[in-house]
């Protein structure tokens, strides 16, 4: 990789090896070599060409048609003629092209520019007749690393500079002033940029414009052009200019840029994209404080403020803070005890290897996680249909409990498909790629939704591994930062081969194991040649669709005819939907519960005339228990009654009922018949249980019904057998053929089928042709016997895949172009094709001319050079122990972000993990065994006026809980939480009709059942238009985007839940019930388990008081009411205790109520 | 009760890096700096947010803005914008001049023809607009409206497009207008939220779904979220005191907790907890004032008649009316969704449908608010999130973006007056072309705030409602 980077300053010649951070800013002044002898090709000119100009201009890659690794290439020169006249440096190209102002044009492209020292040393030598050895051949110099050495330190530096105040950092100080107000018409977006003036590249800011004037001369504020401009008197003139819309510079950011100029005007490179070296530790007073490194630049912060750390955290609210940060779950009594019975060294740390190794640690770890990845369990856009990516979530628990290290999480997500024989694991490991949102919409367009998937893949991964604002380069460079809408596009192309359908349902992938497999393959080897053996041509089978298809065109009629539904309506209030695409109707229930017997009424119109019968079809649907087709535990129906009535509501006398049911016979208290007798309470047609079939009811009309253009029916669907033994999705045909009309056991041709039939073969479009083909096979008899073997091979399959996991995971394809889109604009298709590369600033990937992979980038992004990733992920890390980031932008550690408050900690702790094999668990160790994690949140007044915002880390935070810790808190209180792990998203309690609004299909929530109604958060469904309410009033989010960091918001919907959703209410009953049971017989001591539980403390003499005064008034109120007492003792779905006083349990629910409310009891402390 | 929640903590620490870098004047500075040294001063003494703007940047127009927010796409040649040429040409081939190269959603790859209006216009009122006939009451106030017929939009899919109908982007995750706004000037009301939704199901057969993205807070703090008053069940989710327990006994409950909490020391003086508390107390106060701001039984039978409605049934009429009672409680954005204008088939008989069921409510809150005096200082927008083809689907039209009609009444806009226009066949805006960044730039100005300057900085970038684009209609202001 390339870690030189070159800086030229007035005089000296500024070589800036690749280190950095704020503390080591690693400059190294080197010497301009002396001027007298020529230039030596071995020793001066090939050392310079191998690190920066074979790269891109040799045999392998030649850009711009140049190789400068051979005297021929040299001397031929490229597409812009000859790089070199011999004996005239200055006359030559490769000067021209390594001086040029403008980056787009100097040279090297990927690189910053050559020291003044080296471009002497070419330009003597070309002078000198640019002298190359026969057949020397310049290679590409291995990789420079970072020098050992420790680089002046910036008071080395300082000592040179002015004596009128601390020197400025030009990224600490000086950078946010100009990106802030400047970097719009100044920057790198070279559409916007103004006089050809660029102050994000020192080489720009420092040279002559075109103007004449120079931006910044340093040394000299007078003679430098942007200080006269920002001090203007003339409004008109002074910057920034007023066409902006920035406001003026205020007096101090007018005297930062004055003086840095004055000291010097240095430039740094930004400080996050400089690989990050580890800074010594600092030395402090207090040498007895620091536990381990992290202390001893946190100290030396507090120090330098003369304050003083806090002191230690009590142990129980020491263990209750760990228990939280480490498993996301308060710690129980006996852990608090047994941590206060240990007195040996150690007693600490003891409790953070025991919670590390806990599996609570991968659920709790695997939070933050998928807000960053965007994992939901449903797809986002329109009608936001769900989707089985589960294991994807189970993969990053397990990762996190097996400290899988970071740069292999990282691979196995991004790629986890190319790695070598690829476990089943790391397959669902790479589903990573399949989280963005995606759509069915009809009348979506591929090509467009081709183009937003891109562009989410690029925002997500970019922000994710290099907190990077990449994605805002889609539409134009980046105003900010060194992106260009090109590093955007050439990302996006790194996921080019991953195979997505633009539009449509996501259809799991079978991952079967290695036991499966077999049979698997054999099925679907079967089914592939039986569908082989049903699509063959044979001179037979031609004969025989002729003359079907001269039969099928003959028929007189044209057979079922689904009737349009105009408007549907229920009498016990299940919301019944008219769904567009297929005239079916969709039974939900919109709020309450739901109505165990109902009466539909749909009307219809139709323009057929003369029906004969109707046909009721019951559909079956995924959302519908055991897929439906009716609403009752097993899919089963009952239709009391079918009457269809015409306009006038009178009532269209039929007969003959006939069913394709399985229980269906005359007589027997659900049949066909029974569905057109005239009794609407009784038996009718029923289906028992789900079979994975539709099915249908039909009955003749005893007169044709319908003569004019349109008649109107209303169908009145009586169901009446209870249980919820209705219909949930259905639709009513009819027809016109002659009587008598039965249930038919084959398929059907359709209206459109017939139509093409009775067309002259030679006048139907070949997909006509195709369809009547297709349809032929389905019917033939002479295929019936490969239709069996086919249908037998598919229960089979349904039979195996059964037990096979499925999961989104990544298969590649053939990769597909990514062009450029000029301003984003999907339509235009003049933009450049590229190929895979990462930004352009930052080190490039090696490949040797392969095209570059995901697998290729995922290394990459945890090279030990890569100067983002680790930094990124330590940052995030900080934040989850100690409530804010040290930088606290999480998602922007570009030239935005912000500046850290502890830079050489943060780099210590980035090369630290790197140089621990990214190993997670020992980073979170490390953070919560230091002296600042353990000190107590309780903040001395004058820290609060000193730091109000506890940058110095000088006391512990202390911050409410995240949603899904607020919730699973609650349930492990009252011993309701489940701790079983993994498995399909659960149904936690949701208000209902909460999901009104989706539709396509509409949908229900259906609360799980026994222990899945307890689960952990993390296991809850996340359906993105719709989170479950509960937790998103504790900020949780949609998980549409990448979330870097929660907000956290204090609104009354948090009160709301608390006090009134029935997870609370009903976790407050039962924490009710184990007070009684398991707390002693008097209040006292009751209260006493109660706190300790909730808190891990006693309550205070006062508390005792207020609770005391609470229990015995509502026990009281419960006396005189049981009922209400009753009813509270009833919410939920835990069982009801028969054996204990019910006032007394409602009169303790108050209590318990009270203390799941305390702010106290959501707030880690 | 002083509050200083994680939000607050940000924007002081905004404010105090700005002041430090000298910011001051007509910026956050000068006041900022004030709220620096005491933030009651700036927060006051209840927990109503008042706005990031210290002042507003041009003397507002409105005060409030209630969105008639018409999902689905309806149709601008059967409502607004009469095409006789169209009629003409009702059955033959759509000039391709006008669909080369353009976005096309269902009609894909399909024979493009013209499908005349299918239904009558008139002229209404002094000032002639000609309205459909199929909406008589919104002709009854057509010398209120003004009607602009040169909307364009970017997004030609529903949920996309209302992404970028209430965001400005396409891009999930953004803020939505009714939470700049909450956030730019704050909630006038001390017990509702500053934005409030409301949803009514049509009784058509196209109900395309709506998302709770469209009144999202994106990357504002959460507490600028728009709450969304449900017509089924309770109003405001886990409003209802739970089973078995009096009002009483929940006010004593959460007695308890303050108390509780007050009685520690070390957690009385967190400004986290004591907000949390008076957050408590302003939950209390939903639960007792909601149900009664849906209870329109204190309503005069002539206002319900009005309405067309006798109660909250949920329906877009009993909406329009509690849109009223929101904006008098002081509710800063109100944006009702009517769903099911989605007519891809049938569309003559299905939106006659629709028109009925918007049409005499819609004109009803116009003119009730006016007789209150409060129109003058409320907008009124009503219109959807694109419009639909000149061409036929079948007897239906498809998705269309390039031109569409909205009307909007009120504060500060120019009544009886037509804006813009489409090209004879009604598919291209062709004259004063009104963008979504547009409409969004006119709305906040007339609120009194310049759009380039309600901002917030995400991602390192000064994000705004209008991205980078956006212009003051100012032919359409009163």
């Amino acid at each position: 990789m390339r870690s030189h980077r070159v800086l030229r300053s007035a005089g000296a010649a500024i070589v800036v090896a690749g280190v950095g951070g704020a503390l080591a800013s690693a400059w190294a002044r080197t010497e301009t070599p002396a001027a007298s002898a020529p230039p030596d090709f071995a020793r001066d000119v090939q050392p310079i060409l191998a690190a920066s100009c074979v790269r891109c201009h040799r045999a392998a890659r030649a850009e711009g048609g140049l190789r400068l690794d051979t005297r021929d290439g040299l001397l031929e020169g490229g597409d812009s003629g000859g790089a070199v006249v011999r004996g005239d440096g200055k006359g030559s190209l490769l000067y021209e092209r390594l001086m040029a102002s403008d980056p787009e044009e100097r040279m090297p492209q990927r690189a910053g520019p050559l020291a003044s020292a080296q471009v002497e040393t070419l330009l003597r030598w070309i002078d000198d007749g640019a002298p190359w050895p026969d057949g020397v051949v310049v290679r590409m110099a291995p990789a420079a690393r970072t020098p050992a050495a420790a680089p002046p330190s910036r008071a080395a530096r300082s000592a040179g500079a002015r004596a009128d105040g601390p020197l400025l950092s030009f990224n600490k100080d000086v950078r946010p002033i100009l990106a802030d107000n400047c970097y719009a018409c100044h920057g790198p977006d070279r559409n916007r940029r103004q006089r050809g003036l660029r102050l994000d590249r020192e080489e720009v800011a420092k040279a002559a414009l075109p103007s004449g004037r120079v931006a910044i001369v340093p040394g000299s504020p007078e003679k430098s052009e942007l200080f006269r401009r920002i001090t203007d008197p003339d409004e008109k003139r002074r910057m920034p200019h007023v066409s902006s819309g920035k406001d003026r510079l205020g007096a101090a950011q007018i005297e930062t840029l004055r003086r840095w100029i004055e000291q010097g005007a240095e430039w740094e490179p930004h400080w996050s994209y400089i690989p990050p070296t580890r800074p010594p530790l600092p030395a402090v007073r207090r040498a007895d404080w620091p536990k381990n490194p992290v202390d001893a630049f946190v100290l030396a912060g507090i120090e330098k403020q003369g304050l003083s750390p806090s002191p230690e955290a009590a142990a129980p609210e020491l263990l209750r803070r760990l228990s939280f940060d480490l498993t996301g779950l308060p710690p129980t009594p006996d852990e608090v005890r047994a941590f206060l019975a240990d007195t040996t060294p150690g007693a600490y740390e003891r409790q953070v290897d025991r919670l590390l190794a806990s599996p609570r640690f991968g659920e709790r770890m695997a939070a933050p996680w998928l807000d960053l990845v965007r994992y939901a369990d449903s797809v986002g856009y329109h009608s936001d249909n769900s989707r089985t990516v589960w294991r994807y979530r189970d993969y990053v628990i397990g990762a996190f409990n097996r400290n899988l290290p970071f740069d292999q999480f990282t691979a196995v997500q991004l790629a986890g498909d190319l790695l070598p024989d690829a476990s089943m694991e790391q397959r669902i490991g790479s589903g990573y790629n399949r989280l963005l949102q995606t759509t069915e919409e009809g009348g979506a367009q591929p090509k467009e939704y081709r183009a937003i998937y891109l562009a989410d893949r690029v925002r997500n991964a970019s922000t994710v591994w290099l907190a990077g604002s990449l994605g805002c380069a889609q539409c134009h460079d980046h105003k900010f930062d060194p992106y260009l809408a090109k590093d955007f596009y050439s990302f996006g192309a790194f996921f080019a081969d991953v195979k997505e359908k633009p539009v449509g349902r996501r259809e799991s992938d079978y991952l079967p194991d290695e036991s499966q497999r077999p049979a698997l393959e054999a099925v679907d080897a079967e089914i592939a040649r039986l569908r082989k053996e049903l699509e063959r041509d044979t001179p037979e089978l031609a004969a025989a669709q002729d003359l079907w298809e001269k039969s099928l065109a003959s028929k007189r009629q044209y057979g079922w005819t689904v009737l349009e539904p105009v408007e549907a309506s229920s009498a016990n209030g299940t919301r019944v939907l008219l769904q567009g695409n297929d005239f079916s109707i969709i039974a939900t229930t919109a709020s309450g519960p739901k109505p165990p017997r109902d009466t539909y009424t749909v009307r219809f119109k139709t323009a057929l005339k003369g029906m004969t019968a109707f046909r009721l079809e019951a559909r079956t649907f995924e959302e519908l228990p055991k897929g439906g087709p009716g609403r009752d535990p097993e899919g089963g129906f009952v239709v009391s009654e079918l009457v269809i009535q015409d306009a006038a509501g009178r009532k269209i006398p039929l007969r003959n009922a006939t069913a394709s049911t399985p229980i269906a016979g005359p007589g027997a208290p659900f049949s066909p018949g029974a569905a057109i007798d005239g009794k609407t309470s009784d038996g009718g047609w029923a289906l028992l249980a789900a079979d994975g079939l539709e099915h249908r009811l039909v009955a003749e009309a005893v007169e044709p019904v319908g003569s004019g253009d349109e008649t109107t029916l209303t169908a009145v669907i009586h169901q009446n057998a209870g249980r919820l033994r209705t219909l949930g999705r259905f639709r009513l045909s009819a027809t016109t053929d002659p009587w008598p009309v039965r249930t038919e056991p084959g398929r059907e041709a359709t209206k459109d089928l017939i139509e093409i039939a009775a067309k002259d073969r030679a006048s139907r479009t070949k997909e006509e042709q195709d369809n009547l083909t297709k349809f032929h096979r389905q019917v033939a008899p002479e295929l019936a016997p490969v239709r069996t073997a086919l249908r037998a091979a598919e229960v089979r399959k349904a039979g195996l895949v059964e037990d096979i996991a499925q999961s989104l995971v990544t298969t590649t394809q053939e990769p597909e172009p990514v062009r450029i889109l000029p301003r984003g604009n999907w339509l235009d298709e003049s933009g450049e094709i590229v190929e895979p590369a990462v930004p352009h600033f930052l080190p490039e990937i090696e490949t040797g001319g392969r095209r570059a992979t995901r697998l290729d980038l995922a290394r990459w992004l945890t090279s030990p050079d890569n100067p983002l990733t680790a930094r990124v992920f330590v940052n995030r890390q900080w934040k989850l122990f100690f409530g804010q980031g040290l930088s606290r932008t999480l998602e922007d550690l570009g030239t935005q972000g912000e500046w850290p408050t502890h830079p050489e900690l943060l780099d210590w702790l980035a090369v630290e993990f790197v140089e621990s094999g990214w190993n997670i668990k020992r980073l979170v160790r490390t953070l919560v065994t230091s002296a600042t994690y353990r000190q107590t949140s309780r903040a001395a007044p004058e820290l609060v006026e000193r730091d109000p915002f506890n940058r110095l880390y000088a006391r512990q935070a202390r911050f409410r809980l995240d949603a899904e810790m607020v919730r699973d808190g609650a349930l492990a209180i009252s011993g309701l939480l489940s701790s079983r792990m993994g498995g399909p998203s659960v149904h936690p309690y949701q208000p209902r009709g909460y999901w009104a609004y989706l539709n396509f299909p509409p949908r229900e929530w259906d609360d799980s059942a026994g222990e899945d109604q307890y689960r952990r958060g993390i296991y809850t469904w996340w359906q993105r238009t719709f989170p479950q309410p509960s937790l998103v009033a504790f900020d949780a989010p949609s998980r549409e985007e990448c979330v870097g960091e929660r907000t956290r918001a204090n609104v009354p919907q948090q009160a709301l839940v608390l006090l009134n959703d029935p997870t609370y209410v009903e976790a407050a009953r039962v924490f009710a019930e184990r007070i009684l049971r398991e707390g002693g017989a008097r209040a006292e001591d009751r209260l006493r388990w109660a706190y300790e539980r909730a808190l891990a403390r006693a309550p205070r003499e006062e508390e005792a008081r207020i609770l005391g005064d609470l229990l015995q008034r509502h026990g009281t109120q419960y006396r005189a009411d049981p009922r209400s007492a009753r009813r509270l003792a009833g919410v939920g779905l835990a069982p009801v205790p028969r054996d204990l006083d019910v006032v007394e349990l409602a009169a303790w629910t108050s209590v318990a109520r009270a203390i799941l409310n305390l702010p106290e009891v959501i707030t880690r402390p | 009760m002083e509050i200083l929640t994680d939000d607050l903590r940000a924007m002081r620490e905004r404010f105090t890096r700005r002041a430090f870098l000298g910011r001051s004047g007509a910026g956050l500075g000068a006041l900022a700096l004030t709220a620096l040294v005491d933030p009651k001063r700036l927060w006051a003494a209840t927990d109503r947010w008042r706005g990031v703007l210290p002042a507003l940047h041009v003397p507002p127009r409105a005060k409030r803005v209630i969105h008639l927010y018409q999902a689905g796409g309806p149709s601008h040649l059967e409502l607004f914008d009469y095409k006789p040429k169209l009629a003409q040409m009702n059955d033959q081939p759509m000039p391709e001049s006008f669909t080369k190269g353009q976005p096309i959603a269902q009609l894909q790859g399909q024979k493009l023809r013209c499908f005349g209006p299918q239904h009558p216009f008139q002229r209404w009122g002094q000032s002639g607009q000609e309205i459909s006939a199929l909406l008589p009451h919104i002709g009854s106030i057509a010398d209120e409206i003004c009607i602009v017929r040169s909307l364009q939009t970017e997004q030609i899919n529903h949920d996309p497009a209302h992404t970028f109908m209430n965001t400005g982007t396409q891009i999930s995750g953004r803020p939505s207008a009714g939470s700049w706004i909450w956030y730019g000037i704050g909630a006038e009301a001390e017990d509702l939220p500053g934005f409030v939704v409301l949803t009514s199901h049509g009784r058509g057969g196209q109900m395309q779904p709506i998302a709770a993205r469209q009144w999202h807070c994106g990357f504002l703090p959460s507490r600028f979220q728009g709450v969304h008053f449900r017509s089924q069940g309770d109003a405001v989710l886990y409003l209802r005191d739970p089973e078995g327990i009096t009002h009483q006994q929940q006010r004593e409950v959460i007695d308890a907790v303050a108390a509780l909490t007050r009685s520690q020391p070390d957690w009385v003086d967190d400004p986290e907890v004591s907000a949390r508390l008076s957050q408590y107390e302003m939950a209390f106060r939903m639960q007792t004032s909601i149900p009664t701001l849906t209870d329109f039984a204190d309503e005069p039978r002539e206002v319900l008649a009005s309405y067309g409605v006798e109660r909250m049934d949920g329906s877009f009429a009993a909406n329009c009316l509690l849109a009223r009672r929101l904006a008098e409680r002081g509710v800063r954005f109100i944006q009702l969704y009517h769903r099911d204008w989605d007519h891809h088939g049938r569309i003559k008989a299905d939106i006659a449908m629709k028109a009925r069921e918007v049409d005499q409510a819609s004109a009803a809150l116009v003119k009730d608010l006016k007789q209150r005096g409060m129109l003058e200082d409320t907008l009124v927008i009503w219109g959807g999130e694109f419009g639909r083809t000149p061409m036929a689907q079948g007897d239906g039209r498809d998705h269309h973006i390039k031109g569409f009609s909205i009307w909007m009444a009120g504060g500060g806009i120019r009544g009886g007056i037509t804006h813009g226009a489409t090209d004879e066949l009604g598919y291209l805006a062709v004259e004063d072309v009104v963008s979504v960044h547009d409409l969004h730039a006119t709305m906040l100005h007339l609120l009194g705030v310049d759009h380039t300057k309600l901002t917030f900085k995400f991602l390192g970038r000064d994000f705004r409602l209008t991205d980078v684009e956006g212009h003051v209609v100012t032919q359409i202001l009163a």
